[in-house]
């Protein structure tokens, strides 16, 4: 056990630390920085520019700034942002927290339909419910997410059910616990059914396939002839059997669902990392897109971490050592 | 019908399709920038074969709009006036691919009226025209970038496989770096630190490089485990034992094999980047203005007005329906005829 958690865990650390380095190795090819444009503003003189250039030290070689910037991750400091004036840390964290419960919930709500809906569509292998279920899914994957969260959007605006914009209403702050979970809950249900929508048929798909495909196996049929009950067969005997690969596509998911939340959040107005990246990026404020980036692939990383535990919990060929 | 057919339906569609925006000068009435500032926000005009007076007409028309005396986006149908619709007429320049300069266009306005069949944007510019060159720009960067993270996932990935030992570990190592991150923040953070103004061919290159770059992991992949699995082929270690160079058993043994995975990513990969690449405009990070591409076409619609006012803006999202339809097709097809699926190469559509 603590072998394979260390090696998971070492696993996960070079991930970051690559990706750290990728992140700042991409500003080195940037033409320019944050104080470029405040060369234009005729209300900064060329002193104070340079002062501000120094105590920002963006003109330092890249292996010193990063050698700072690291040193200063490690007492869980994320280096400055340029346009807001504060730490980044804080700034990233109140976004951040938004994004995750809204990909956090999606994630959950697709897997709960994901997993009853394959299994049931494979229990009707080429039977019509089946077919008609794979149609469905094609027709939801070839509309992309853009287009989906536009065209809820649109019907939400003129049909007025939904609120359209934002994650709560006016006066949030004066709301009892209740009516504002219940606010809360209000404002998510567009963005979310974007999310689950988009990322539901390529999970139903493989839900489809892999419990198909333990279906076949001999022991199945076997248990079948013993006379044990579909439904036990169905969850207990053919789901864990096809666990290893759709463990391994939780990991997969998350990072979907990341990347989907991303436009989502932009189109709805949900205030979370999305938009907030976009406006830094628009802003050249490099320690917040580096903070950004850093925190998606933390996200990222702690969801494959879990779903590595998982398949060590599920799969005893894993516990033994001898499996992957 | 066997797969090999429907393969080669579904081909014909997708170049067809193709063919229609690569020839978008034709089909397109007007040029995408021309703008006309009487119309702004005008709504999609309907063609009428019956007019007023209930005569019938073999030519279709349509009535001009006016602006509406005191309104800026309110139009109304002047009875009076009628455009005909007329067939291969000469209007703006425009060039092939790039190059044929022609004038003719399949329809246009008669009488000196502007058709627009499916309305104008805030300046007044033909939305129809611009969706058709748009898709020039949005598909052109999904196949270019396709083409490039393909080439770079082919040749990292056969070098990961048939080589072996560190290399191999170090290539894939590298890989799963670009796998672990959520693509459109990675697509997020290379695209922060290129320029931001930049003229429209500059900026279409600088994305076609960053959806290269940020694409290649995931075929490198599956070609790392098909070289792999073609390496110790008995075939491949017979032409190794009667002494083939590593180039050759290269060339022509084991990069046949990976074909079929490499045809299958295209598939998945193209319409992924044409998305992307939609994305990245429709955030105004991606091929700026006046030069139209799906995403910016789009982009409109991030105001509040425009989303209850004018319907007609969400139509450039329909146009790549289709599109999508037939790359799905595709690489079903594709996959089917490649055979078993392996839970990467679906996977890859995540």
């Amino acid at each position: 056990m603590m072998r394979f958690l260390l090696q998971r865990a070492g696993h996960a650390a070079f991930l970051l630390f690559g990706v750290s380095i990728l992140a700042f190795l991409f500003s080195t090819l940037a033409p320019g920085n944050y104080f470029d444009e405040m060369r234009l503003n005729p209300q900064i003189s060329a002193e104070r520019l340079s002062a501000l250039r120094a105590e920002y030290q963006v003109d330092r070689p890249i292996t010193l700034r990063y050698a700072r910037w690291a040193g200063a991750l490690a007492h869980g400091d994320l280096g400055f942002s340029f346009a807001y004036n504060t730490p980044v840390a804080p700034l990233l964290w109140t976004r951040a927290r938004n994004t995750l419960l809204l990909t956090g919930t999606a994630t959950l709500l697709v897997w709960m339909l994901a997993l009853p809906l394959g299994v049931w569509s494979a229990e009707r292998l080429g039977r019509p419910a089946d077919v008609a279920l794979s149609w469905a899914t094609a027709v939801l994957l070839i509309i992309p997410d853009l287009a989906l969260a536009l065209g809820l959007l649109i019907l939400a605006v003129r049909s007025g059910w939904l609120p359209t914009g934002g994650m709560v209403s006016v006066g949030f702050g004066e709301f009892s616990v209740a009516h504002k979970i219940r606010d809360l809950a209000w404002h998510m249900i567009l963005p979310l059914l974007v999310l689950v929508v988009s990322a539901l048929p390529v999970l139903l798909r493989h839900v489809r396939a892999a419990v198909a495909g333990a279906l076949e196996a001999p022991f199945l049929r076997a248990a079948e002839g013993h006379g044990i009950s579909r439904k036990r067969l169905l969850y207990r005997y053919a789901l864990p059997a096809a666990a290893h690969p759709l463990i391994a596509l939780f990991g997969l998911s998350l990072g979907t669902l990341l990347s989907g939340s991303l436009v989502v959040e932009a189109v709805m107005g949900w205030p979370g990392l999305g938009p907030f990246l976009r406006d830094a990026i628009l802003a050249r404020d490099l320690y917040v897109v580096i903070g950004g980036v850093l925190l998606s692939t933390l996200f990222l990383v702690a969801g494959n971490f879990a779903a590595d535990l998982l398949l060590y919990w599920v799969d005893p060929r894993i516990r033994a050592g001898t499996g992957r | 019908m066997s797969t090999r057919s429907r393969l080669l339906i579904c081909l014909a569609a997708l170049c067809l399709l193709h063919l229609g925006v690569a020839c978008a000068g034709f089909f397109a009435p007007y040029d995408p920038a021309a703008q006309d500032r009487e119309h702004p926000y005008a709504p999609p005009m309907a063609l009428h074969l019956v007019d007023a007076r209930g005569g019938i007409h073999l030519r279709p028309f349509s009535y001009a709009q006016s602006l509406r005396a005191g309104s800026f986006d309110e139009y109304d149908e002047n009875r009076a006036r009628v455009i005909p619709m007329e067939f291969f007429v000469s209007g703006s320049p425009y060039r092939v691919l790039g190059l044929l300069p022609l004038r003719a266009h399949l329809f246009g306005g008669g009488d000196g009226g502007t058709l627009n069949l499916l309305g104008t944007d805030e300046y007044g510019r033909d939305l129809l025209s611009r969706i058709l060159f748009g898709g020039q720009v949005s598909l052109l960067a999904g196949l270019i970038g396709a083409g490039l993270a393909l080439s770079i996932g082919l040749c990292i990935g056969a070098a990961a496989g048939f080589l072996g030992g560190w290399r191999d570990e170090v290539l894939m190592r590298v890989a799963e770096l670009f796998l672990a991150l959520p693509w459109i923040y990675l697509l997020f953070s290379m695209r922060a630190f290129l320029p931001l103004a930049v003229p429209p061919l500059k900026a279409f290159l600088l994305i076609v490089v960053v959806l290269g770059a940020v694409g290649w992991a995931r075929p490198a992949r599956l070609v790392r485990g098909t070289v792999l699995s073609a390496k110790e082929r008995d075939f491949v270690r017979a032409a190794r034992g009667f002494g083939a160079s590593g180039g050759y058993l290269l060339r022509r043994h084991i990069l046949p094999e990976t074909a079929s995975v490499v045809l299958t990513q295209a598939a998945t990969l193209v319409p992924q980047f044409v998305l992307a690449e939609m994305t990245l405009s429709f955030l105004g990070l991606g091929v700026p203005e006046p030069v139209p591409s799906w995403g910016n076409v789009l982009a409109s619609l991030q105001h509040y007005n425009v989303l209850i006012s004018y319907w007609w803006m969400y139509l450039p999202v329909l146009a790549m329906v289709p599109f999508f339809l037939g790359y799905l097709v595709l690489a079903s097809l594709l996959q089917a005829s490649g055979g078993p699926s392996k839970i990467e190469e679906v996977g890859s559509g995540v």
